[in-house]
């Protein structure tokens, strides 16, 4: 019998015939940790009496959550973590170098990779085939070690796409949705795998933000085919001997299969407080938002900001309404630069924010009110999420952020493009 | 034998209900973090949880964020073991990494403030409030492994490597 993508990719890194229900030690080709998580990792990995790095040059930290630093206590972790990339010689990407699967994905995933993260969004660099999940600070810091871990090989549920996304809908409503559908435990501890011809249309873009979600589903990964749209990416990355093909086989065997039609869709924003919890844009009309927060790692892309740059072209922001946007690394910052899209949105009424995990978390660059309204691209919505649990988030693309963004109140982009 | 009060949560308890992240400046500082152990989702928790009590909640518990902190604060405000109809699965692989037990079991039935008594090696929950008993899904073996070494830590400074 065939495989799943995740018993290809688990069977190649443990040297194993890997089946759904088996125990595994794979080798990790990738493992990091940022720097909420990364203090408990290096404290862990020295409780364990490790004194090297198992592979230094696969190892990273990226100071991304607190980027630049709010307070005494994150600015002292940010001193642990340089101070242990000096001891270890591991990499390190500093403050304002980009969210870490942001980085991930634009220069060190590539197809076949086994990839473990000391943050749950890790799964995002499945979108390039890569078997990439999150895990605790104690199994990261064993990973730093050993250079190794185990999984048990998940159960795959194939996830089939036809069609295209009609005007004003995008992947982000695409990933609301089927969450709504399964709900926030419809895939718990199993792999997601995206198929179908409706993927031949779908940019990496779009593909990260539906691996990145994979989580808000329960799932261990969220895994797409390596094809010739990720070859178009790896290349333009300057990555293109990164590349090789990967699909799971034919006669694969599956959980079960869902179908969607990405043509039957419509802006979906998810309700508090959870993400699960989803209903259509047009449906939540009259409900007053007092910050839009545009960015992170699920929305934060170049594509992302274009979007919300087309739609807030010669407007201005509701006056009731902060607007702001964070790009997810240097690159988006730089390249939306160029194209003139920050000068678009800073004469739109936006705040930009350095790249990093801005506003997404709660640290800091955005913190909400008690009772204030926000409507973020980000995936989470939990009470408390946004640094106040007296607060209200609400998750939707970039397209109706920008289209809230500019009548003050939840608004179906559609009617505004 | 663990013997304590249940405290009860609902579905969908979150890493953002027991460690926000507004708090991220305390990861380093453990007991001062641990002060704030499940603030959004029970403001009174911490202050009320005693040493050996268990929490005990619905489907999805510890949803979210791979931040071990939400366990670890947990463990170190002496909760027992956590009882839940569902885990989410990295939440679920670090309580065990952390040699915090999490028992996978029907707890409808169980009541704020219930005094249970959990049997690990047989596996059974008795509800002494209630006069009922439940039982609990064994652990897979290499998380059963694991937990008996205390965490994941204990085990590889014994083992010194995955021993499946
Ligand atoms: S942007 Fe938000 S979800 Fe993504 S890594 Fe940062 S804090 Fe986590």
């Amino acid at each position: 019998m065939g495989k799943t993508l995740a018993e290809k990719i688990l069977s190649q890194k443990s040297g194993s015939d890997a089946r759904s229900g088996d125990i595994v030690i794979a080798q990790v080709d990738l493992v990091f940790a940022q720097d909420t998580t990364g203090p408990l990792t290096i404290r862990q990995f020295q409780a364990c009496g490790f004194e090297r790095l198992a592979n230094p040059e696969k190892t990273i930290l990226f100071l991304d959550h607190a980027a630049p630093s709010p307070n005494r206590g994150m600015s002292n972790d940010h001193i642990l973590l340089h101070q242990f990339a000096q001891q270890t010689g591991c990499l390190i990407y500093d403050v304002g170098e980009g969210i870490c699967h942001q980085i991930v994905a634009e220069s060190l995933a590539k197809p076949g990779d086994v990839i473990v993260g000391a943050d749950s969004h890790t799964v995002t660099a499945g979108a390039l085939a890569a078997f990439a999940t999150g895990m605790g600070s104690s199994d990261v810091a064993i990973a730093f070690g050993l250079g190794k871990t185990w999984f048990r090989v998940p159960e795959s549920i194939k996830i089939m796409v036809s069609g295209k996304f009609p005007h004003g809908v995008e992947a982000k409503d695409f990933v609301l949705h089927l969450i709504g559908t399964i709900g926030a435990d419809g895939a718990t501890y199993k792999a997601l795998e995206f198929g179908g011809d409706g993927m031949d249309n779908m940019s990496m873009s779009e593909r990260f933000t539906i691996a990145n979600m994979a989580v808000e589903a329960g799932a261990k990964v969220g895994l797409f085919p390596a094809d010739r749209i990720t070859e178009g990416y790896l290349s333009s990355q300057g990555r293109g001997d990164h590349y090789q093909p990967m699909f799971a086989d034919r006669d694969a065997s599956y959980e079960k299969t869902i179908n969607f039609d990405l043509a039957a869709l419509e802006p979906t924003v998810a309700k508090p407080h959870n993400v699960d919890n989803v209903a259509l844009a047009r449906e939540l009309k009259g409900t007053k938002i007092q910050q839009v927060f545009i960015g992170t790692c699920t929305n934060g892309r170049l594509e992302d900001i274009a979007i919300v740059a087309d739609t807030l072209k010669g407007k201005r922001r509701h006056p009731e309404t902060r607007l702001i946007v964070a790009p997810a690394s240097p690159q988006v910052l730089l390249t939306a630069i160029r194209a003139g899209y920050i000068h678009t949105l800073v004469e739109a009424g936006a705040i930009i924010l350095p790249p990093g995990c801005g506003a997404c978390l709660g640290l800091h660059q955005g913190v909400l009110g008690d009772g204030e309204f926000c409507l973020s691209t980000a995936n989470r919505n939990f009470k408390g999420r946004m640094g106040n649990p007296e607060a209200f988030i609400y998750l939707g693309s970039p397209a109706t952020a920008a289209a809230t963004a500019l009548t003050g109140e939840i608004t179906d982009p559609r009617e505004v493009m | 034998m663990l013997r304590g009060k249940a405290f009860k949560f609902g579905d969908n308890i979150s890493t953002d209900h027991i460690t926000p992240g507004r708090l991220a400046h305390l990861r380093s500082n453990l007991p001062e973090l641990a002060k704030h152990v499940l603030e959004d989702a029970d403001p009174t928790f911490a202050s009320r949880v005693k040493a050996g009590d268990f929490i005990v909640a619905g489907n999805n518990f510890g949803l979210g964020s791979s931040r071990e902190h939400a366990p670890l604060v947990i463990k170190m405000v002496g909760v027992n073991a956590i009882l839940a109809k569902s885990v989410a699965r990295i939440f679920f692989r670090n309580a065990i990494n952390l040699g915090l037990p999490v028992l996978i079991c029907n707890t409808d039935n169980i009541d704020d403030g219930d005094e249970l008594e959990v049997d690990l090696a047989r596996g059974t929950v008795n509800d002494i409030t209630r006069a009922n008993q439940l039982t609990f899904g064994k652990l897979p073996e290499v998380m059963l492994h694991i937990l008996n070494e205390g965490g994941l830590i204990p085990y590889i400074k014994k083992y010194g490597d995955f021993k499946l």
